[in-house]
C-alpha cells in the first residue's frame, strides 16, 4: 500500500506520506507534528492515531518506542457540549 | 527538531526563545544580512505562549503605540506568505474583530478608541447593537449597548506563522537549537560575554531575550531587572463545524474572546483574576466560567462539544504595552517581552524594531513608549485598556 493511501489521523486527514514529508524536514516529535499538521488534535484527541504516530516516529528515526514521547494529553477525554457544562453549573448553583 | 549542525561555541547574535518573537527577530536580522545568528529554545518551537494563544490579530487598541504596531504588523501578515516563500498555508483570515460593549462607560471609551484608530488609518467603526447583529447574527444583544468593528482584523495560525519564519530564517543561515535551555548569562564590564546552556557555552556580544512568560528570568540572569509578571490564562477549543462566524467576538466587560478558525473549530478564552505565576495548568473553574459567558453572548455555540482545554502565560508589563528595548545597564542585551497577551499579533514589528536597534539603524517607529527606561523614569503614563 502506498504511503499516501495510509491514513494515520482520521480526524485531521493526515496520511503516512504527510508524516514522512515532515520527518524529512526534521520534525521528529509528536508535539511538533501536532502543531504543523493537527495530527491528534481532532475530536478523538489522539485516541485513534496516537500510538501509530509514536510508532512511525520510532521507526523512521530508529529510536526505541519508549524514547518517543507521546503527545501531551489534555482534558477532555470525550467531547462535552458547552450547554451541558453550563447546565451542570446551574444545577450546582441552585 | 532534528538538526545536523554542531552546537557552536561562538555566535554574533543569540536569540533566547523559539516563539513568534524569537523567530521574527531571527528572520529580520538575517534578511538584513546579519550573519551567525543562533536561536535557542528550551522545548520546541511555539511551545510557550505563541502556541497557546487565541490566534487573533487586531488593531483595535486604546494606545497609539499598540495601534501602530498592530497596523504595520497586519501589513506584513498580508504579504507574509510571499515574503517568506512559505510552502504551507499561514491561514490568515481577515474577517474582522467585533468588540462588544455593555455599559455607558464602555460606549464612551469605544468612541475615543475608534477616533484614535481612525486617525492612525485603521478602518475601525463604532456600531449600534443592531448593526453589530447584522455582522454576527447569532449575537445575543441582551445587555449589549454598543460595539466597534474593524474589518481588516482577523485570525492567523500561530504554529504555521512561526514555522514560516523559522523555515525562511533557516534558509538564510540561522541556526536553531531546540530542547536547549539557557542556564545563565555572563556579563563582564557591563557587556554581554557569553550564554551558558544545557548544550554548552556560546560566546556572543548580543543577546536578545524573547522568552515570553520567562523573560524576567532571562533578565535576571543578565542582571537586568525587567518589571514584567506572568499570569496563567486559559483557553479551549471545540469540534470543527461548518462556517457560521466570520469575526472574532470579544468583550472586555464580559471577559471573553471567541472566534471560529478557518479550520472550523471555535477557540475561546477569558482572563480570570489570578495570582502571578508561571503555571500552565488547566482548571475546571475556567471551563465553567467560559461555558456560562460564551453561551450567554453567543447562544448557538452551546451546542458545540469542547474537545480540549489548555493554558499559557500572559507576560504583563506595568502599562500592558510591550517592552521592545535595549538595556542601559548591559551593553548587547535586548528584550522583546511584556506583550501582555498580544505578542503573537505584533511579532513582525517586534522583529523589525529589534533588528533596527541591534544593527544601529534608524527606527521605523517611535520606540520611547516601548523602552524599558519608561518605567524607571516613571514616564509610562498611558495604560493599554483593551485587554481580555
Amino acid at each position: 500500500m502506498k504511503a499516501e493511501d495510509v491514513i494515520i489521523c482520521r480526524c485531521s486527514d493526515v496520511s503516512l506520506k504527510d508524516l514522512y514529508t515532515l520527518f524529512e524536514q526534521g520534525y521528529d516529535s509528536f508535539e511538533e507534528l501536532k502543531r504543523i499538521k493537527r495530527v491528534g488534535m481532532g475530536p478523538c484527541q489522539a485516541n485513534t492515531c496516537g500510538k501509530m504516530v509514536q510508532w512511525e516516529i520510532a521507526k523512521y528515526f530508529n529510536r526505541s518506542l519508549e524514547d518517543v514521547k507521546f503527545a501531551n494529553m489534555r482534558p477532555f477525554t470525550l467531547g462535552v457540549k458547552l450547554d451541558a457544562i453550563k447546565e451542570a453549573c446551574d444545577d450546582e448553583d441552585e | 527538531m532534528k538538526t545536523n549542525k554542531p552546537f557552536p561555541d561562538k555566535a554574533n547574535y543569540v536569540i533566547i526563545g523559539g516563539g513568534i518573537s524569537g523567530v521574527s527577530v531571527a528572520w529580520h536580522l538575517a534578511k538584513k544580512g546579519a550573519k551567525d545568528i543562533v536561536v535557542l529554545e528550551s522545548e520546541y518551537l511555539s511551545y510557550g505562549a505563541t502556541g497557546r494563544c487565541g490566534a487573533g490579530i487586531r488593531q483595535q487598541w486604546s494606545t497609539k503605540a499598540n495601534v501602530l504596531l498592530a497596523k504595520k504588523s497586519i501589513e506584513f501578515f498580508e504579504n507574509a506568505q510571499d515574503l517568506l516563500d512559505y510552502d504551507d498555508d499561514i491561514e490568515f483570515k481577515q474577517e474582522g474583530y467585533l468588540i462588544v460593549g455593555t455599559d455607558e462607560e464602555e460606549d464612551r471609551a469605544f468612541k475615543e478608541n475608534v477616533k484614535l484608530q481612525q486617525s492612525l488609518g485603521v478602518p475601525a467603526e463604532f456600531l449600534t447593537p443592531k448593526e453589530a447583529k447584522e455582522i454576527v447574527p447569532h449575537l445575543n444583544l441582551d445587555g449589549v449597548t454598543s460595539a466597534t468593528y474593524c474589518k481588516t482584523d482577523g485570525h492567523l495560525n500561530p504554529f504555521k506563522m512561526t514555522d514560516a519564519f523559522y523555515k525562511a530564517a533557516k534558509k538564510l543561515g540561522v541556526s536553531f537549537f531546540t530542547h536547549t535551555k539557557v542556564n545563565d548569562i555572563t556579563v563582564k564590564n557591563g557587556k554581554i560575554e557569553s550564554v551558558q546552556t544545557t548544550k554548552g557555552t556560546i560566546e556572543a556580544d548580543v543577546v536578545i531575550n524573547a522568552a515570553g512568560g520567562f523573560a524576567q528570568d532571562i533578565g535576571e540572569m543578565a542582571g537586568v531587572e525587567i518589571p514584567v509578571k506572568s499570569q496563567n490564562r486559559e483557553i479551549l477549543v471545540t469540534e470543527p463545524i461548518e462556517k457560521i462566524q466570520g469575526p472574532m467576538v470579544i468583550s472586555f466587560s464580559r471577559n471573553i474572546y471567541c472566534q471560529q478558525t478557518p479550520h472550523g473549530a471555535f477557540i475561546m478564552g477569558r482572563g480570570d483574576d489570578r495570582d502571578f505565576s508561571q503555571s500552565m495548568h488547566s482548571t475546571h473553574q475556567f471551563l465553567e466560567a467560559m461555558a456560562k459567558t460564551a453561551t450567554r453572548l453567543l447562544p448557538p455555540i452551546g451546542q458545540l462539544r469542547v474537545i480540549r482545554q489548555w493554558a499559557g502565560l500572559y507576560n504583563f508589563s506595568p502599562d500592558s504595552q510591550p517592552i521592545i528595548s535595549g538595556s542601559q545597564d548591559v551593553e548587547g542585551f535586548y528584550m522583546a517581552c511584556g506583550f501582555s497577551g498580544h505578542g503573537f499579533m505584533l511579532a513582525p514589528m517586534t522583529g523589525q524594531i529589534i533588528s533596527e536597534m541591534v544593527l544601529g539603524e534608524p527606527s521605523s517607529v517611535d520606540t520611547e513608549s516601548l523602552s524599558l527606561a519608561r518605567f524607571e523614569k516613571g514616564a509610562a503614563k498611558t495604560m493599554e485598556q483593551n485587554v481580555v
